[in-house]
């Protein structure tokens, strides 16, 4: 069986960093499965964690009175999924439901924030590698946003 | 023969395929005349007292005796046209245009990434590439579209997402809890798909922003302008490169296209002014 530290070494999100860093990352990090139909987390709940996907799937979902949940994104293998553990209040801010089963590595947000904290230059490498997952995320968001699909578009000017 | 003057064909069957988009499949009025085209190449199909409009062929190349053509009712002449039912008469000039690399792309992994209506012109592709399997490498089609309900030809999607040898990735932007598959643009499929990006090819069908979209997300991936080839839409008229309402730069997309590779049209693609 592979060793948290090398599976995490053989990551995009890991690759390149100091040795001590990754380190640093393995004492904050675990295994987890996540059973189809299960939540890796919900709407409110305090923000403790984040994954890295090693397989399956997570519907990222909103709840809306009107419509229900409503499913915003789906991410899986290889994909960082949530930040809400590095920016205040540090509650998540939408469901995340395993629509197969799922294995990923748990990464403590609370023991990676606090090791950030003490060695910035961890953080800036952590915080510069999240910066590409955010921008990754925004343009999607963005291209869903224009709706392309639709018939209606909006007037020329 | 006069290029201008269309060929009467008859409807033999209109399906609807989602909420607005309808598949025709016609046949020719008279003989049984054989309609021979390449995979990407359109008609102008002229709906009688409505006017003419260039349509995409989504058939396969290779059966020759049924004409078939998908379109999404947008304005007054597929509105029209949707309505039109068996044994109605229609006008159809062509084929035009140019053709996806099927040939060309002989040995390569193929990345073929079609947004909404898209699939429609790359399903002649996809027929053409099936046809001889072996001749190719890894084989990716990533398809998406507004929501569960808008996917096209929902039935073969489905077998050829079964077949082990394809790699067959469906995304809607939005959907209710109800739908298991993928949410989010396509796009994002990209990257998650294993191919050679110096053996590569990758043909690719949708709205505009989706196309320059994923062109940026394959390039990343290490994929050249010389290896994407996507499929252009304007105003088209008369199909052969006469009357310049398709011009795109120094390019008509009637005549040169609507097919290009990436590289020949890169300082063209996304210019506000053209």
């Amino acid at each position: 069986m592979e060793s948290l530290e090398k599976i995490l070494q053989q990551h995009p999100f890991i690759q390149g960093l100091a040795p001590e860093h990754v380190q640093l990352i393995v004492g904050c990090a675990k295994n987890a499965v996540f059973e189809a139909g299960k939540f890796l987390f919900q709407e409110d709940e305090e923000a403790s964690e984040f994954y890295i996907l090693r397989s399956g799937k997570v519907s990222l979902e909103i709840f809306t009175p009107e419509y229900g949940p409503v499913a915003i994104q789906t991410v899986g293998e290889g994909d960082i999924l949530g930040w809400s553990w590095l920016i205040p209040p540090y509650v998540w801010r939408m469901d995340g439901r395993a629509i197969e089963t799922t294995r990923a590595i748990s990464l403590d947000g609370k023991c990676l924030r606090g090791k950030c904290e003490k060695d910035p230059k961890l953080g800036y490498e952590l915080m510069k590698r999240l910066a590409n997952v955010f921008e990754q995320r925004l343009n999607a968001m963005r291209l869903q946003l224009l709706d392309i699909y639709s018939i209606k578009v909006p007037d020329k000017k | 023969m006069d290029p201008m003057i269309p060929t009467q064909y008859k409807i033999q069957r209109v399906k609807k395929e989602t909420q607005d988009v309808f598949t025709v499949e016609l046949i020719p009025t008279e003989g049984e005349r054989k309609f021979s085209f390449g995979a990407g190449q359109f008609n102008m199909l002229y709906i009688f007292g409505t006017g003419e409009i260039p349509i995409s062929i989504s058939g396969n190349p290779n059966k020759t005796g049924v004409l078939i053509h998908t379109t999404r009712t947008v304005g007054m002449v597929t509105k029209a046209m949707s309505k039109l039912k068996a044994g109605d008469t229609i006008g159809v000039r062509g084929p035009y245009g140019s053709t996806w690399p099927v040939k060309e792309a002989i040995g390569n992994d193929i990345v073929i990434i079609a947004g909404g209506i898209g699939l429609a012109p790359l399903r002649t592709a996809i027929y053409e590439i099936l046809r001889e399997r072996e001749s190719y490498g890894r084989i990716a089609i990533l398809y998406g579209t507004r929501t569960p309900d808008d996917i096209l030809f929902k039935r073969e999607l489905e077998k050829l997402k079964s077949r082990l040898d394809l790699d067959v990735q469906v995304t809607v932007d939005r959907a209710a809890r109800t739908w298991n598959g993928n949410v989010g643009v396509v796009t994002t499929l990209i990257p998650r798909v294993r191919f050679d990006p110096k053996n590569t090819t990758a043909m690719i069908c949708g709205p505009e922003i989706m196309m320059k979209y994923s062109i940026s997300e394959l390039m990343k991936s290490g994929l050249s302008a010389e290896k994407i080839f996507l499929s252009m839409e304007r105003n088209m008229k008369c199909g052969i490169g006469f009357c310049g309402h398709c011009q795109y730069g120094t390019e008509f997309i009637c005549k040169d296209g609507p097919i290009f590779k990436y590289e020949r049209i890169k300082h063209l693609f996304g210019k506000r002014e053209i």
